[in-house]
């Protein structure tokens, strides 16, 4: 029942691949199948939060041998958005992508992609975790390297191979945790390294899981490949890897160190000092750059920081910070590589030293583009703004000030960099650029494709107002969230059937 | 035998790493291959090895009356090694495209995506 959403994804994408070459179908499916599967999350979002944790035991196997698929609120919320983004990028890219592309089969691996991250999302077993992570990253490659630029294979080499890295990595730690406890199941998991006396032994694991994860996600040390890599493929694609991919591994981050390796004194250092870090080498790696794909590159590195940073205090006010704060993420980065998606079809280039006058020439789409850069900021009633004070609140409880200090930097250069980026390309006076050959500018396109590229951008920006306006709901939500996290026995039963709870 | 599994791995680690740090890129590929197959290995070794007992129950039986080899390690293993099975030869074939596009197999000169655009 619960795994209705990947089943859905996985037919859509099935279906598609039997229209390989006809791409105008393929547009009208993609986005047919995506609202579907969008009001297929949103049906199981409504029903976790009328029942609670909801259970599937695939091949009705008992809990702890078979592979189970768990929805709690965590869960369901992030199936959610990664419909959200899914449904703004098949829109985007049916307006924006290239024929040569649709050609070669975006829109199915699209769909397979999302597949991937809601049986993520949606899975109670660590090594299944690591089947859907492959599943992820497999599909991650190709829509990498579709197009097959010279700039796109190299990017493309760089994440192809830390990817792989991270990818055995992990299996090395799933390695340690079946020797440790004979089980792969997390819940059962959970309650036998609980009882383990090496305490030694689980700290090495916990953190070959950080190192593994940490790559998936950017953090500091092992963050390079992102901005080499990101800036490389279409808009549409960058798009959805910085709304999904890397929160992906803070997903699985918060999933494993909760429930698994729940407050490890050390580890939580260890993530606060890599947090500290990781905000200030993005903030001042965006400020460097020239190319707005790279800027915003570096800026989800940045971001990425405050996300660990909640993490590694490790309080329940912190930990909801860090939900509040990933919500708001995935639909702003999403909207974000939208935005300079459009000022490349518009100018057809993302320098920002050559571009500018945007406000001048589209006053409209300029201040519909202000939503999601200055969200991103945290101006008061937008969305980033609720998520940082309760990170800093969070801060203040535990006496992190040097944290806080660095939180309140990252805030200050991501504002730097948006100011720069907001002077150069919308204020600035434009200069007259010499028109390329390749591709169709966003003058020269068909209204439909212009209103296919305008409307994901408003549709997210009315969600980041919703955020941002409504955010006393969205408190409701991460608050309630970050109590079923900090407190796992909930989910523990659940799963190992101590409380029966059939759906 | 755990003796020597655990040298093997050991070197295949070892040797992947050092295969890894190489500027080459189809040397990076053979480190990543090593890789995998240290960590298939190592899950093997720590399900447990368990000489001449096959998972199966006697005849007769109800129960495991004796000890038994654990299947799942190998069901993890077998999965582990498709699903890098997969992801190498994708590797190889963009290695080759790499190769193709741009005449090098020299790491350090794959420094387009750093420069100014």
């Amino acid at each position: 029942m619960i795994v209705l959403p990947i089943i859905f994804q996985f037919v859509a994408g099935t279906i598609l691949l039997f229209f390989w070459q006809k791409t105008t179908l393929q547009k009208f499916l993609s986005i047919l199948f995506s609202i579907i599967g969008l009001g297929i999350s949103i049906w199981l979002f409504l029903l976790v939060w009328e029942n609670g944790i909801m259970i599937t035991q695939s091949g009705d196997w008992k809990a702890p041998f078979g592979i189970s698929f768990v929805a709690d609120t965590f869960g369901v919320t992030m199936v959610l958005l990664s419909s959200i983004s899914g449904l703004a990028v098949s829109i985007f890219s049916a307006g924006s992508m290239r024929k040569e592309r649709l050609e070669f089969g975006f829109f199915p691996i699209l769909h397979f992609l999302i597949m991937g991250l809601q049986g993520a999302f949606l899975t109670g077993d660590i090594f299944n975790l690591y089947v859907w992570f492959e599943v992820v990253i497999i599909s991650s490659f190709v829509l990498l390297t579709l197009g097959g630029k010279k700039q796109q294979l190299e990017g493309a080499l760089k994440y192809v191979s830390l990817n792989l890295l991270a990818s055995s990595l992990f299996l090395i730690g799933i390695g340690f945790i079946y020797g440790l406890t004979g089980s792969l199941n997390m819940a059962d998991v959970a309650i036998k390294l609980d009882n383990l006396q090496n305490r030694g032994l689980v700290s090495v694991t916990s953190g070959i899981f950080l190192v593994a994860f940490g790559i998936k996600s950017a953090i500091f040390p092992m963050y390079f490949w992102l901005p080499a890599s990101y800036h490389t493929p279409p808009p549409a694609v960058s798009a959805i890897f910085a709304g999904l991919l890397t929160k992906l591994g803070i997903y699985a981050m918060l999933r494993t160190f909760t429930l698994m390796f729940g407050g490890d004194e050390f580890m939580g250092d260890i993530m606060v000092i890599l947090a500290a870090l990781t905000i200030l080498s993005g903030g001042l790696g965006a400020l460097l750059q020239q190319n707005m794909g790279k800027i915003f590159g570096y800026l989800i590195v940045c971001h990425i920081g405050f996300l660990i940073a909640g993490l590694g205090m490790y309080t329940e006010l912190a930990i909801m910070g860090t939900v509040f704060y990933l919500i708001h993420d995935i639909i702003v980065k999403t909207n974000l590589f939208m935005v300079s998606g459009l000022i490349l079809k518009i100018n057809g280039t993302q320098d920002i030293r050559e571009l500018g006058g945007m406000y001048k020439n589209f006053p409209i789409i300029s201040l519909l583009m202000a939503i999601p850069l200055f969200s991103l900021v945290g101006i008061p009633p937008l969305s980033g703004f609720w998520a940082k004070i309760f990170l800093i609140q969070a801060g203040l409880q535990t006496q992190d000030y040097v944290l806080i200090g660095f939180i309140v930097l990252g805030s200050f250069l991501t504002l730097w960099v948006i100011a720069r980026l907001w002077s150069e390309v919308f204020w600035k006076n434009g200069v007259y650029l010499p028109k390329k050959a390749s591709g169709l500018y966003f003058s020269q396109m068909t209204k439909a494709d212009q209103w296919l590229m305008v409307f994901p951008i408003v549709l997210l920006s009315g969600i980041s107002l919703y955020i941002g306006f409504g955010a006393e709901n969205i408190i409701i939500l991460s608050q309630r969230i970050s109590t079923e996290l900090m407190d796992p026995s909930g989910y523990i039963e659940a799963v190992l059937g101590l409380k029966t709870m059939t759906p | 035998m755990e003796i020597l599994l655990v040298i093997i791995i050991g070197l295949l680690h070892a040797g992947g790493l050092y295969m890894l740090l190489r500027r080459s890129m189809f040397k990076m590929i053979i480190g990543l291959i090593l890789l995998g197959n240290g960590a298939n290995l190592l899950i093997f070794l720590l399900g447990r090895l368990v000489k001449g007992h096959p998972p199966v129950i006697e005849d007769g039986m109800k129960v495991f009356a004796d000890i038994y080899a654990d299947p799942v390690p190998q069901a993890l293993v077998l999965t582990a090694i498709v699903i890098g099975f997969g992801l190498q030869s994708f590797a190889i074939i963009l290695i080759k495209r790499v190769y193709n596009v741009l005449h090098t197999d020299d790491l350090d000169e794959l420094n387009s995506t750093d420069e100014e655009i």
